[in-house]
């Protein structure tokens, strides 16, 4: 089809004249075959001969390899297909194999340096005793965190995504094989530090918690909204320099709700443990109520 | 910023759908992206020819419908445009809003031969 005038069918030769909105006039022919590349608009402002490079009118040259006269060698089909709908049914897969062996996950995100690997040590050294935990550690490069998540007797795989910005579903089922958490475990996935893509991609997980440090801005959940929207948990960690940093918790707080209404918000600190019980009672709440819910 | 994972999804899906089809190409591919959608249309253009080239996909038409964005506001009990996702309501200015349009990322059809 040409893009200029609309035209469908070029396998015969026909002229074209057209009324642009300030009244000037312009014509142009349609051909078939002879000319590949197809059709030639004339008469437009500039004065340069004017082919079409789009590659989707190479009648006989390109397309089909075939040129039948009268008839169209294009078909259309309406798929109305999700974009994201590969990694949904991913995520789907994901989260029934979790929902099978009673993995309750967690996929946490947040912007690069929030205290996310350093929370989930201290999660792991305070319930080790109670619950297996397993984590997946996204970064562009490096296995510093996995390292960092293995030193305190956890097993960890790393997932490097080199120029990925996110943990896709399929990368997580893949390192779900690998990894083979323990049936009624914690698989904690952290992902790659990024408040912006990783909203989009579900993984297959129980619950997104955002975390959020308050060395950053209250308007943080105004500027990158999606992800506040996305999660069903706010960490707002490092919450033992609030004595020393100008942070405005409750306007932080009023920022989140405004773009998510419903969202469970605790202040903790990762370095002093202040507010962690809170984070771990709804932990062992959240984990309840899925290990009950229908399925 | 994900626009390249999101092209790779759109060229996957068209080459799925062209080979289910028995089809050589893919020559056209019509996108529905929502205008508070999280996609940027032109990242998804500049990103669409290189991840189709050596696929079926390679040399198509990429056309990006936007939808205008729409959504529901509790203050005022009716449907109202919304420009910016998460936006206040433009008649009361209250935060109330319930999305329903202007969020789609969706391939709506394909041409192939």
């Amino acid at each position: 089809m040409c893009t200029v005038c609309g035209c469908g069918d070029a396998t015969l030769v026909h002229d074209h004249v057209h009324t642009r909105p300030d009244g000037t006039t312009y014509a142009h022919r349609h051909e078939p075959a002879s000319e590949p590349n197809a059709h030639e608009h004339d008469r437009h402002d500039h004065d340069h001969h004017h082919r079409h490079d789009h590659g989707t009118v190479n009648y006989g040259g390109g397309l089909a390899g075939v040129h039948v006269p009268g008839m169209s060698q294009e078909r259309i089909i309406r798929i109305e297909r999700d974009i994201l709908s590969k990694n949904d049914s991913c995520a789907a897969d994901n989260r029934r194999s979790f929902a099978r062996e009673h993995i309750f996950a967690l996929n946490f995100v947040s912007s690069p340096g929030s205290g996310k690997t350093s929370l989930l040590v201290r999660t792991i050294m305070d319930l080790r005793d109670r619950v297996a935990i397993s984590v997946i550690e996204g970064d562009q490069q490096t296995s510093n965190d996995a390292e960092r998540i293995r030193a305190t007797g956890a097993p960890a795989l790393q997932i490097n995504t080199g120029k990925g910005c996110h943990l896709d579903a399929h990368m997580v089922g893949q390192a779900v094989d690998t990894l083979r958490p323990a049936p009624r475990s914690v698989l904690f996935i952290e992902n790659v530090g990024n408040l912006v893509c990783p909203a989009a991609f579900d993984l297959g997980e129980a619950h997104k918690v955002v975390v959020l440090s308050t060395t950053e801005g209250e308007d943080k959940p105004l500027k990158y909204p999606d992800m506040f929207a996305a999660a069903d948990l706010m960490l707002l960690n490092k919450s033992d320099l609030l004595s020393h940093i100008d942070f405005d918790v409750a306007a932080c707080m009023a920022n989140a709700l405004r773009v998510n209404p419903r969202l469970q918000i605790l202040v903790v600190s990762a370095r002093t443990g202040e507010g962690l019980a809170a984070f771990y009672a709804w932990i062992d709440a959240s984990a309840a109520r899925m290990a009950a819910a229908p399925r | 910023m994900h626009e390249m994972a999101l092209t790779e999804s759109i060229v996957e899906i068209a080459c799925d759908e062209a080979t289910k089809q028995s089809a050589r190409r893919v020559t056209r591919v019509r996108l529905d992206v929502g205008m508070l959608s999280h996609a940027e249309p032109e990242a998804l253009t500049f990103c669409f020819a290189a991840v189709a080239a050596g696929t079926k996909a390679e040399g198509a038409m990429l056309e990006i419908e936007r939808t205008p964005g729409a959504g529901w506001c509790l203050d005022c009990g009716k449907m109202v445009a919304l420009s910016e996702r998460f936006g206040a309501c433009p008649e009361c200015g209250k935060y109330r809003v319930q999305m329903t349009a202007g969020d789609e990322l969706k391939i709506r059809e394909l041409e192939i031969v």
